[in-house]
């Protein structure tokens, strides 16, 4: 059958030139799903003012990406990763055992996490952390006893919310974001709590607060932020928990739950508002240099048009740094320092 | 007692017909309650797919459609020199444009300016670049061009955002909505087909964002998949049907490859990344690799197919053939297998439609990466069709809600086609012996 042959012999060529097609010419860039709309916008704007080939965004979950990143230099490996939070001592280790040394950290700016809910609920709503842990705690004080929560209604936890049912929709525990909301407010509402706060201690309230109630107010509802908003605006009770950004795209449907009466904004987050978080991306200078574009790349991504006040960043709901912190990265990222080992 | 016990047993013999006539009607009210059934299952089926297929199509129509807003556009020879192609100040020379509708804002205050050329696309801009690029003689005439409206003011022109929400609760104030009127007014904004949705590969901004890559992605990836499962499948299908001998060891080959076709395509997803990706080294998120990993997929339903496809040609063909003096070699593919193809190509097509709307395994070797360029050769990076619906469900833009409905309906129209075809193929081609 020379057809068959014909087909065999084009697998082998295939094969074959996969190997040579392996050689990169674009970016390549892994990591958190929260990072990803900012480093997707400076790979778009990239792509449109240079020469060189579109940038490859993957978004892979921070955890992910490090492993990615982290296994070695070469074409095979990812160039830069996004974090949601700095890199771990046991990923630093990781990356060490690939050979890959010689990263520069870059803390590009902040992003909120935020309550919401419809616009349809007339209630003003604004929550304690302390509030919040009380609602959506897998333990909770009792009398003076650490017990399961006993909590079904708003006005059990403060007799000010209105006697509806909890109800809030979040993210699974694979999620950055689940980790940051319980970093961020859980534990740390947990640690505002009398009981806590008399009898125990910040590891205490780490290794006690960080679980979510399984029994029911506190709803999984998965990785799409887009189906949470869907849901809250169907149901005027339910709260939902998602990044700024999909707040802000939804502002005509749904409001944010005040916390400690802040309200999240552009200028409050990585301010006076408590629920935010830092955001990373490392660089692997190993690569610098030797994949094309990398460099302008990272030109494009430290420019003023995407990082500065106004820029394309901030639009896409990323919080700034400050004009001195903004200068010290630029000069650290064109420079290359090398981050110090975490141990 | 003992006498009367036989002849009570007797009784209901003797009257067997009643018996019948009497269970006749619980008879019949069970047939009746199982039809009910049957038909209650087939009503819930057809509401709950009508009920999806009208989210869909409700949700998704809107994107067939996008705001342009049409502009005459003096090529200022001071903000675009010929010699500076291809740059040059783009975005002021749109703005002058605007202007020229709004003789109160001041162009020299950058705010208010930003605030004008909002209404424009992020990609107006470089649209205008390619015109002139392609023809530099326009430098110094005024052209006009149409240019697509940005997201918020799209969704506002489709109705999709209610203008009597409180202002504070919009994306857009009043004086942004104002302005958008003038234009509409003045017979500048039109809504043509979106061409872009198909010829455009994807953007973060929803009115640039189109499935160009995502459709050169699956293709890559369905044309991989088929060079590698339709010959190994078939070829392992006639051997296991024709030469090989009917013994414990190809009994255990048949069972391993009917359980290899129920298992989750993630599974597969898996054994790629560590296997194509890990220890081959071949480059993620590429094509090639998605191809290999669906072929893997393919395969089994392709063998089953190809064999029951076999198994339907007589044995009389087999042996008249074998009468007349074919070797075995001729008799399968001379004969039957000519006779088989149409089963088998209908059993190709549906596997390779099952192929096209995988995600999972996609998902697991990076085909669901941002790119802003459609790849040009199965190793490049690319998404495909399901995963790119996966990555815009994700969008916070509300522009991408309809996008994901118009790309989950550009996916089903093409396996609507692929299991038509394989349905035409069947009942054209297919010999009832």
């Amino acid at each position: 059958m020379p057809s068959f042959k014909l087909t065999v012999s084009t697998l082998a060529i295939a094969a074959v030139s996969a190997t040579a097609a392996a050689a990169r010419d674009e970016v390549r860039r892994v990591g958190s799903s929260t990072v990803f709309p900012y480093t997707q916008a400076v790979a778009e704007s990239f792509a449109n003012n240079t020469e060189f080939p579109s940038p490859i965004v993957e978004s892979t979950g921070t955890g992910g990406g490090m492993q990615i990143f982290c296994g070695g230099i070469g074409e095979d490996y990812a160039d830069i990763t996004g974090a949601s939070r700095s890199m771990k001592p046991s990923e630093y280790a990781l990356c060490v055992e690939g050979g890959v040394t010689d990263i520069t950290e870059a803390r590009i700016g902040s992003d909120g996490l935020t309550i919401a809910i419809s616009r349809d609920n007339d209630f003003a709503w604004d929550m304690s952390l302390a509030e919040v842990y009380l609602g959506l705690g897998a333990m909770v004080p009792v009398d003076g006893e650490w017990a399961d929560n006993p909590y079904t209604s708003w006005d059990q936890v403060n007799p000010d919310f209105p006697a509806v049912e909890i109800e809030v929709l979040g993210p699974p525990p694979t999620s950055g974001t689940r980790d940051a909301f319980v970093e961020l407010a859980m534990v740390a509402g947990c640690m505002e709590l009398d009981y806590v706060a008399q009898n125990h201690d910040e590891d205490w309230a780490e290794e006690n607060c960080a679980r979510m109630r399984t029994d029911g107010p506190f709803i999984e509802a998965g990785e799409n932020d887009n189906l949470i908003v869907q849901r809250l605006q169907a149901n005027s009770n339910a709260m939902g928990i998602f990044g700024y950004s999909f707040l802000y795209e939804n502002q005509d449907t749904l409001k944010a739950v005040t916390i400690d009466g802040v309200e999240p904004t552009p200028e409050t987050i990585g301010d006076t508002y408590s629920i935010s978080r830092p955001l990373y991306f490392y660089i692997k200078n190993a690569h610098r240099g030797v994949i094309p574009g990398f460099e302008e790349f990272l030109t494009e991504y430290m420019s003023d048009d995407a990082l500065a006040p106004g820029g394309y960043l901030q639009e896409r709901g990323l919080v700034v740094l400050s004009d001195e912190a903004r200068e010290e990265l630029r000069e650290r990222v064109a420079n290359g320092v090398t981050m110090d080992p975490i141990k | 007692m003992t006498d009367t016990t036989p002849s009570e047993g007797r009784q209901p013999r003797a009257s067997a017909g009643e018996a019948v006539r009497n269970s006749l009607a619980r008879r019949n009210r069970k047939q009746m309650v199982l039809q009910g059934f049957g038909i209650a299952a087939i009503v819930f089926a057809i509401t709950m797919l009508l009920i999806l297929l009208t989210s869909i199509i409700g949700n998704g129509y809107h994107a067939f459609t996008q705001t342009h807003v049409e502009l005459d556009v003096f090529i200022d020879p001071e903000e675009i020199p010929e010699e500076g192609l291809p740059r040059g100040d783009y975005d002021d020379v749109l703005a002058v444009a605007m202007g020229t509708h709004f003789p109160d804002v001041d162009l020299s205050d950058r705010i208010a300016t930003r605030e004008l050329t909002s209404i424009l696309s992020n990609g107006a801009q470089y649209i205008l670049r390619d015109k002139v690029v392609a023809d530099p003689s326009l430098i110094g005439q005024t052209i006009s061009v149409k240019v697509p409206v940005s997201d918020p003011y799209d969704q506002l022109h489709k109705g999709l955002v209610e203008r009597d929400t409180e202002e504070q609760f919009r994306r857009l104030d009043n004086d942004a909505i104002d302005r958008f009127d003038r234009l509409d007014d003045l017979d500048l904004v039109s809504k043509p087909l979106n061409t872009g949705l198909i010829t455009q590969a994807d953007s973060r901004f929803p009115e640039l964002a189109g499935l160009k890559g995502a459709l050169v992605g699956s293709f890559w990836a369905l044309l991989t998949c088929f060079v590698i499962s339709f010959p190994l499948g078939i070829g392992a299908a006639i051997y296991l049907e024709e030469f090989a001998p009917k013994n414990r060891w190809s009994d255990l080959i048949e069972i391993n490859i009917n359980n290899l076709a129920a298992v989750p395509s993630v599974v597969f997803g898996l054994l790629a990344l560590a296997v194509f990706i890990g220890w081959f080294g071949l480059p993620r998120s590429a094509p090639f690799v998605g191809g290999l990993t669906l072929a893997l997929m393919t395969m089994p339903t392709i063998i089953i197919a190809t064999r029951a496809a076999l198994k339907a040609v007589p044995p009389s063909i087999r042996e008249a053939a074998l009468g007349v003096g074919a070797s075995k070699n001729q008799v399968v593919f001379q004969h039957v297998l000519p006779l088989a193809m149409p089963g088998i190509l209908t059993g190709t097509i549906i596997g390779l439609a099952q192929a096209l709307g995988e995600t999972a395994p996609l998902l697991l070797i990076g085909m669901n990466a941002f790119i802003t360029s459609a790849a040009s050769s199965p190793f490049d990076s690319a998404t495909a069709l399901p995963t790119q619906i996966f990555i815009w469900a994700d969008s916070p833009e509300r522009g991408f809600v309809s996008r994901t409905s118009a790309a989950i309906m550009v996916l089903l129209m093409f396996l609507i086609t692929m299991n038509a075809i394989a349905i035409y193929l069947r009942s054209k081609f297919e010999r009832k012996w």
